[in-house]
């Protein structure tokens, strides 16, 4: 575009490397004032380490990063503010407790009275309310932001990085909870801030939205620069071709066919987040179905609301041609269904219990009579399916907390085995595993089906999904998109619907 | 086990001061008066505990025994009720309170401080209105001599209530350190949210902590009402809900829950008594009687805390 201009920002040969991964490699970005530029990637392709450059939060093992000319280094949120760098979060970091006032002068309050340090409530109210009228927003500085929609919160936020006079505006996955009339509106105060001389680095997997106010689109892959694309060269497929490449690998083994379909069927399910989006899906016995789709895609919901964790608000349920009524986690496991949520120090294991501990929770009854405990058989089950999944551990009566993440997986794999399933349901079985323990949980999922069970895998590898999936189901925002088949699949068939194309 | 260690140490060198500076702490009639206590207090201490293993607490122990031990007077002196259906009678309304309790800490959601203190208020308003504002008591006990005796007798020199505490501590060390119920009950205080997910119904083990500790606070209620005889509403068992929550501390119950002993509890509970005690025969000023519990309580807090600390270092 303009190129006499100096950019605001200018990214050169980025690298950074965390133990045992490059996360960035030779990246570079650059923005100007009154640009809008999109960054896009699958989960994992490094805009999020790029980003957390910018804000201090990492530095970079090399490269270079200048501020409208000048080389600088970022050592932490503070020094970023001072560069006229703000951040939106996806997560939102308002604090709800508050007015909106406080939270845009949250930390530098202006004070008056001397020791006495009181908040000059006047001024921060007259200086948000002006914030608030030049995003066209139309809430009180003094309405409590808790009350406040999402879309709200975010206005409040933007209106917060206004104030404190930022230049380059950093939007990471800004409408993500956002309806479509809520987006719209956020769409026209990006413009608006454009035409007010902000550069805006705009990270979205809706690539809609990306087309409509980009200036320019960079995409990352695999912590590396995958392309670039002006205004005019821009379309969905370009795009999706960018975020995946095109050596698309096919080398996954093909199984035999199902032994029975449509074992496990899923009918009109509803989920509190998207309540007005039914989802149906099915899973024969002995298959692995993979769930692919971005973050926020309404996969967990789906999996929990089939494990009873946050009940379904409607749908039908079947296994095995019985209707399964199901509204907790136990009649789930009494009908043969499991879990393995994707926050296993929180939600799988309790961390501070030993290994034993851990692999009987769920099955202790069996290792009971009259209600006691009988530690002899309890500590015999526990060592045996120990040493059976290979778990990495000075013994059982070993702390879990003390574990690697694979092995960590592991016992809750192993708590769960001790029982006959019929569906188990995977979230992320992988994440912040190690390769070799990866390959290990993936030669289990597939004993599993080939044991009989109904398998399903949420995973948001495409690589993982693509080697271990019988068929793919791809959800969107709540919906789902489709089902591929093994001869469907590919990354960029799954990225496709992943972003909100129907299979057509 | 360490912290059992811990206290059991400290519990050995206080009675040993004691006992040094003041020989009196031996004679049997002080021995066994301390025993009675501990008996008493003991059974609040362990239903407090399994409430605060699940991570909650109950301030209403002190209110329900002022409440049930004017009911209980009233219901044998003045309404002609049959001692033992009495008590039956008292722990059975123990039980629904604490009942009432656990439906509205874990299907209502409300924090279990807040249920707790409002029943604290409650109870005591109920009791004095019932009462009349009136001290209640037995007179002479006519008739009534073998529940008496449970408060005020000995078994083979033992006081009776110490015996009780015994045989219930042996049931609830089962039920706490051995049974399934006991190993769901730490993993829900633990991690409330992983229990879920393994299939325990953990609603159900939060409210049943609750019913545990009121039904301990009823037989309670009935070795207080006979131990004292005379039931003064506004304040029989005042701040009793704090002695076994202390209790429960210094026995290594972790207020946030997913930690805790029957032996910890009993040792706390044995700790605080020989202290009052201490206060009492060394001629400590009884009205320091409250510093000197609180002095201790978080000595030993501290102490744990420091050996804790240093045992991540090394």
């Amino acid at each position: 575009m303009n190129h006499a201009k100096t950019p605001l920002l200018e990214m050169r040969g980025i690298s950074k490397r965390f133990p045992g991964v490059v996360a960035l490699n030779n990246v570079s970005l650059e923005a100007c004032p009154s640009e809008i530029v999109a960054l896009v990637g699958e989960n994992g392709a490094g805009k999020s380490t790029l980003m957390k450059i910018l804000g201090g939060i990492h530095q970079p093992d090399a490269g270079e990063i200048r501020i409208n000319g000048e080389p600088v280094t970022i050592h932490s949120v503070n020094d970023s503010m001072r560069l006229g760098i703000g951040f939106i979060h996806q997560e939102l970091n308002v604090f709800p407790n508050l007015d909106v006032a406080a939270n845009v002068f949250l930390g530098r309050e202006p004070r008056f009275g001397g020791f006495l340090n009181l908040i000059d409530r006047r001024r921060i109210e007259a200086e948000t309310e002006k914030l608030l009228k030049r995003l066209g927003v139309d809430v009180s500085p003094r309405a409590q932001v808790g009350d406040l929609s999402i879309a709200h919160r975010q206005m409040v936020e933007i209106a917060k990085a206004l104030s404190l006079d930022t230049r380059l505006l950093i939007m990471d996955e800004p409408t993500s909870s956002l309806t479509l009339a809520e987006t719209n509106r956020l769409l026209e105060v990006v413009k608006d801030l454009r035409s007010h001389g902000v550069g805006v680095i705009y990270i979205s997997h809706r690539l809609g939205e990306v087309t409509e106010i980009a200036d320019r689109v960079v995409v990352l892959r695999d912590g590396a620069n995958a392309g670039k694309l002006e205004r005019e060269e821009m379309s969905h497929d370009r795009i999706v071709q960018l975020m995946v490449g095109r050596e698309l690998q096919q080398v996954h083994t093909p199984k035999t066919e199902s032994t029975r379909p449509r074992y496990f069927v899923v009918e009109n399910l509803r989920t509190r987040r998207y309540p007005d989006k039914p989802v149906s899906f099915n899973v024969g016995r002995g298959e692995v179905l993979g769930v692919a789709g971005l973050v926020g895609a309404g996969r967990t919901e789906v999996a929990q609301a089939l494990f009873g964790v946050e009940p379904a608000l409607g749908g039908r349920t079947m296994l095995d041609g019985e209707e399964l009524k199901i509204s907790s986690p136990q009649e789930a496991i009494g009908k043969g269904l499991c879990l393995i949520p994707e926050d296993r120090r929180n939600l799988g294991l309790i961390t501070s219990w030993t290994v034993r501990e851990n692999t009987t929770l769920a099955t202790l009854t069996s290792y009971a009579r009259g209600g006691l405990v009988d530690f002899a058989a309890e500590s015999k089950a526990a060592v045996e399916m120990s040493s059976k999944l290979r778990v990495k551990t000075p013994s059982v009566e070993a702390l879990v907390s003390q574990l690697s993440g694979g092995n960590q997986q592991k016992v809750v794999l192993a708590k769960w085995l001790l029982r006959k399933l019929k569906v188990i349901i995977f979230d992320e079985p992988t994440r912040g595993i190690d390769v070799g323990a990866k390959s290990e949980i993936y030669e289990l999922i597939n004993q599993l089906a080939a044991d009989g069970a109904a398998v399903i895998v949420i995973s948001s590898e495409l690589e993982e999904i693509l080697r271990i999936s019988d068929r793919i189901a791809v959800m969107h925002e709540g919906n789902l998109t489709g089902v591929l088949n093994r001869a469907e699949a590919s990354e960029e068939s799954i990225m496709r619907l992943a972003v909100g194309h129907s299979k057509s | 086990m360490k912290k059992e260690l811990g206290i059991f140490i400290l519990l050995v060198v206080l009675c040993a001061i004691t006992a040094i500076m003041n020989p009196r702490f031996l004679a049997p009639e002080n021995l066994q008066n301390t025993a009675r206590l501990i008996g008493a207090y003991g059974l609040l201490g362990l239903g407090l505990g399994a409430v605060i293993i699940t991570g909650g607490i109950d301030l209403s122990v002190g209110s329900v025994l002022a409440l049930l031990g004017v009911l209980l007077s009233m219901a044998v002196r003045e309404w002609g009720a049959p001692g033992f259906a009495a008590v039956l009678l008292i722990i059975a309304a123990a039980s629904a309170l604490g009942w009432l309790h656990g439906f509205l800490v874990a299907r209502v959601r409300i924090q279990p401080f807040i249920v707790t203190l409002c029943g604290l208020l409650f109870y005591r308003g109920l009791a004095r209105f019932i009462a009349n504002d009136e001290t209640k008591g037995f007179g002479d006990a006519t008739g009534l001599e073998t529940l008496q005796s449970l408060a005020i007798g000995n078994l083979l020199g033992v006081p009776t209530p110490f015996v009780l505490l015994m045989a219930i501590s042996a049931l609830m060390w089962v039920l706490i350190h051995r049974s399934v119920y006991g190993r769901y009950l730490f993993a829900v205080g633990n991690n409330e949210d992983a229990a879920r997910y393994s299939g325990i119904n953990s609603k159900r083990m939060i409210a049943s902590a609750y019913i545990v500790c009121a039904a301990l606070a009823g037989v309670a209620a009935v070795i207080f009402a006979f131990y004292t005889n005379s039931v003064s509403p506004s304040s029989h068992g005042n701040f009793f809900e704090l002695y076994g929550i202390a209790a429960a501390v210094l026995g290594g119950c972790s207020l946030r829950g997913g930690e805790g002993s029957v032996i910890g509890i009993l040792l706390g509970t044995a700790l605080l008594q020989v202290l009052q005690n201490l206060v009492n025969l060394l001629g400590i000023p009884s009205s320091l009687n409250f510093a000197v519990m609180g002095a201790v309580i978080l000595i030993g807090v501290l102490a744990d805390q420091l050996l804790k600390r240093k045992k991540l270092k090394a």
